[in-house]
């Protein structure tokens, strides 16, 4: 190794970190070379698109950071940021971006029906309401794609029946076509370059949402009539900017925007169904806490994941505890046999192991059932659904505590337990005033995030009950639910979605786990210096 | 109750019972995936035959090999480049001092505490745009879903392996230092060599993490040959197909242990030592 090149006058300073850096050997050079070159290559590879796309605060924010991560490595300074640096851009992008992007949701309306911006809104209500109007023209129509046929974007291929002149029609309207396009006697393009022309079969496969399309146009749009077929039909409903409102040109009915609901209203109360993103401030919040339904539901969902979390560490430990204690003395043959078996439940497959739990509970032809000769329908009541999940959790956790337990076992010197022996204490006594304090000690911190694992253990309950089961009058909350089986049912289940309802439950989530955890780590930082 | 009894003889009585409890569910998959009619109803704990038809049906019908394939690379890759990452950081950690050392620690442990996937709506727009951009590490890609768990890495096991780390005398580093050694050379040629324990243990739950991570998966990898085991599995299983496939369903399910099992007798040695050590220093 070569010493540090450089005047007596630096090295008479004290070194700003515990590490200087020195000069690296031939090989530690070549390999920053490498990924240097790797990373500017990569930047490379990225900025093309971007530039292409003219999203120039991304070039912006690329080419900063890639100019930041050499002038990082390329210095002597900056030691402990060349160590953190690489795990905190993940963290950054995919971690933290998204979580305060979240946040940010629990502030609005965002969800089914409040998606996009006002603008939007009233598009979609004014192409929604197109009515064919009699005698309006009749186009040929072609469906196809840009891209994969079964996924990627609609456009209708739309030829004028006296003029025979194609034009494309998209989300954002019809253009006229391009040259290259085929089209045959009947009036229908049979082939467009960049576009794939639709069959019979891969048209009905997406009839749903061919129906639902249409080309927005200076009178209304234009809609499908079956696959081959389209007409332009008059909006029923518009909107009107002098006075801020949809009016319905049939039943004269008008409803109002509502810049705080971030809907359209009528006199009556009625909403339209399409609105937009507004801010609501804390009122997703105060909903959990005010509206009587939802705080009961709340509440009883919290004291559950409270008891599930709490039973599914706790029982583990203490299960993978006594099997550590049992397996601990030298005297027993097969030690090693019944550990590997021991513990093959924590090595297979947790999400498949949940779904065959899921199976072995069925009632009619469910293995727990046909061992015991059983008729009980254990996932379909409450209190059973809860003992079924508990079960389960104590199959798959208790390996691991039996794994960290006999390891911190195995630190626990031998001569103590003698000492205990000496002084004339039981081995039940000896162990619960001096091994148990021990233990408990050194695995707090990791109970602890068992603890918050469990807490918001998705795949135990969802793959298992999937919160289940529910009570008659109430499909939204179910006995087994835990807040994040609850939020994931608000955000994602059927009955619409509710991004920003769902974003502040997650984050009264968050709140607890970490209060709870804050809490026990004072307490455990109070037995031992952790930040040392 | 005889002294036998009192010193070892309730200790193999524990031990078999914890055996049978945990063979239990093991038997019932290897007997419902040799039960040559593979249907959850016909399915026993003792086997009523053996045929390998579930296992035939499985690599046929079905994209399993891919899913199988897509699983190790997708958790393979992402524990690996995670266990470096963390070891990077809980370098930093445990050896260096510098400004906002302790925010970092806990903000670290504050972030995971956040439910990562219910920001995947967030999580979803973002990779809309990135498919859009770079089609090659966007939706139905695994090198997106190494991406999106690298986000991950830092985080528990940062913990865990500062706690290891810091039961590694700071003298070795401080005599080599003296030696010469450069930080990096520390790093990569005194420390790693003797964290080995706790790196193959973050390793593993790594592994073992991002095989049974199923809800980003489910939503990110929609495309039949992109999807993973976890994805794949389940869809075997949903609705009506439950019974009928409960056979192929278990055959993977044996398969797809190979892998973790695998991983875990050939680290074994490591593992009781890795978890405990770690776990004694937070």
């Amino acid at each position: 190794m070569t010493t540090q090149l450089g005047g007596p006058a630096t090295r008479a300073l004290p070194a700003p970190e515990k590490f200087r850096e020195r000069s690296e050997s031939a090989a530690g050079r070549i390999v920053k070379i490498v990924l240097l070159g790797l990373l500017v290559a990569t930047a490379i590879w990225a900025a093309f698109p971007l530039a292409e796309g003219r999203h120039w605060i991304g070039l912006g924010v690329l080419a900063a950071t890639t100019a930041g991560l050499l002038y990082l490595y390329l210095t002597r300074r900056h030691i402990p940021a060349k160590y953190l640096v690489p795990g905190t851009i993940f963290l950054i992008v995919f971690q933290i971006f998204p979580v305060l992007y979240t946040a940010s949701t629990a502030f609005t309306n965002f969800g089914d029906g409040h998606r996009g911006s006002k603008a939007d809104a009233v598009t979609a209500i004014q192409t929604a309401s197109v009515t064919r109007v009699p005698g309006s023209t009749e186009y040929a129509l072609s469906i196809a794609t840009a891209g994969d046929p079964a996924t990627g974007a609609l456009v209708f291929l739309i030829t004028d029946p006296t003029s025979r002149a194609v034009s494309i029609g998209d989300a954002g309207g019809l253009r006229p076509a391009p040259g290259g396009v085929t089209v045959n006697s009947a009036g229908r393009v049979t082939a467009a370059p960049g576009y794939t022309v639709l069959n019979a079969g891969q048209a009905s496969a997406r009839s749903r949402e061919i129906t639902d399309f249409a080309v927005p146009t200076a009178a209304g749009a234009i809609r499908s009539a079956g696959l081959s077929r389209a007409y332009e039909g008059k909006a029923v409903r518009a909107y009107d900017a002098a006075t801020d409102s949809i009016r319905d040109t049939v039943t004269g009915q008008v409803w109002r925007a509502d810049d705080e609901l971030g809907a359209f209203v009528a006199a009556d109360g009625e909403r339209l169904a399409q609105g937009w993103r507004v801010g609501v401030g804390f009122a997703n919040f105060t909903r959990v806490l005010t509206d009587d339904t939802i705080s009961r539901d709340f509440l009883r969902t919290l004291i559950w994941d409270f008891v599930f979390a709490i039973g599914s560490t706790g029982g583990t430990f203490l299960l993978g505890m006594f099997c550590a204690i049992a397996l601990q003395s030298t005297r027993m043959r097969f030690r090693g046999f019944y550990r590997i078996v021991m513990v093959l439940p924590y090595a297979m497959p947790s999400f498949a192991m949940l779904l065959v739990w899921r199976d072995m509970f069925n009632t009619d032809f469910g293995l727990i059932n046909n061992v015991l000769g059983t008729g009980v329908d254990w996932l379909g009541t409450g209190l059973t659904a809860q003992l079924a999940v508990l079960l389960v959790q104590l199959w798959l956790g208790y390996p691991y505590m039996f794994l960290v337990t006999t390891g911190a076992l195995q630190a626990i010197p031998a001569e103590l337990t003698d000492a205990t022996r000496v002084d004339g204490a039981g081995p039940f006594q000896s162990f619960r005033q001096v091994k148990l304090p021990l233990l408990l000690v050194a695995l707090t911190p990791l109970l602890i995030s068992s603890f918050a694992f469990n807490f918001n253990n998705f795949n135990a309950i969802y793959l298992t009950t999937e919160g289940g089961p529910f009570p008659a009058d109430n499909p939204s909350n179910g006995a087994t639910d835990l807040l994040i089986t609850y939020t994931y049912r608000l955000a994602f289940g059927g009955s619409g979605a509710q991004y920003g309802y769902a974003a502040a439950i997650s984050i009264f989530i968050f709140l607890i786990v970490a209060v709870v955890s804050a809490v026990s780590f004072r307490r455990t930082r109070a037995q031992e210096e952790v930040y040392s | 109750m005889s002294k036998w009894f009192r010193q070892v003889g309730w200790r193999h009585l524990v031990a078999v019972l914890a055996v049978l409890f945990s063979l239990g569910p093991i038997v019932f998959v290897l007997s419902a995936a040799l039960n040559p009619l593979g249907t959850l109803s016909s399915s026993t704990l003792i086997p009523t035959g053996a045929s390998l038809d579930n296992f035939t049906r499985l690599l046929s019908d079905t994209d399993f090999p891919s899913w199988f394939l897509n699983s190790v690379l997708i958790a393979g890759l992402a524990a690996a480049a995670s266990v470096f990452l963390s070891a990077l950081a809980a370098f930093a950690f445990s050896r260096l001092r510098f400004a906002g050392r302790r925010v970092g620690l806990l903000s670290l442990l504050l972030i995971q505490m956040f439910p990562q996937f219910l920001a995947v709506v967030a999580l979803f727009l973002i990779f809309s745009r990135m498919t859009d951009l770079w089609p090659a590490i966007g939706f139905n890609t695994s090198a997106g879903m190494i991406l999106l768990y690298l986000g991950g890495a830092l985080g528990v096991n940062t913990w865990l392996m500062k706690g290891f780390f810091d039961t590694v005398p700071k003298e070795l580093d401080e005599s080599a230092t003296v030696d010469g050694a450069s930080h990096a050379a520390i790093f990569f040629r005194i420390l790693l060599p003797l964290v080995a324990p706790i790196l193959a243990v973050s390793g593993l739950l790594a592994f073992i993490g991002t095989i049974n991570e199923f809800l980003l998966a489910n939503i990110f990898l929609t495309d039949g040959g992109s999807k993973t085991l976890a994805v794949g599995l389940y869809g075997l299983v949903q609705g009506s197909e439950r019974n009928t496939n409960f056979g192929i369903f278990c055959a993977g399910t044996l398969l797809t242990a190979i892998p973790t099992v695998g991983v875990f007798m050939y680290l074994q040695r490591y593992i009781v030592e890795g978890l405990s050590a770690g776990a004694v220093k937070g």
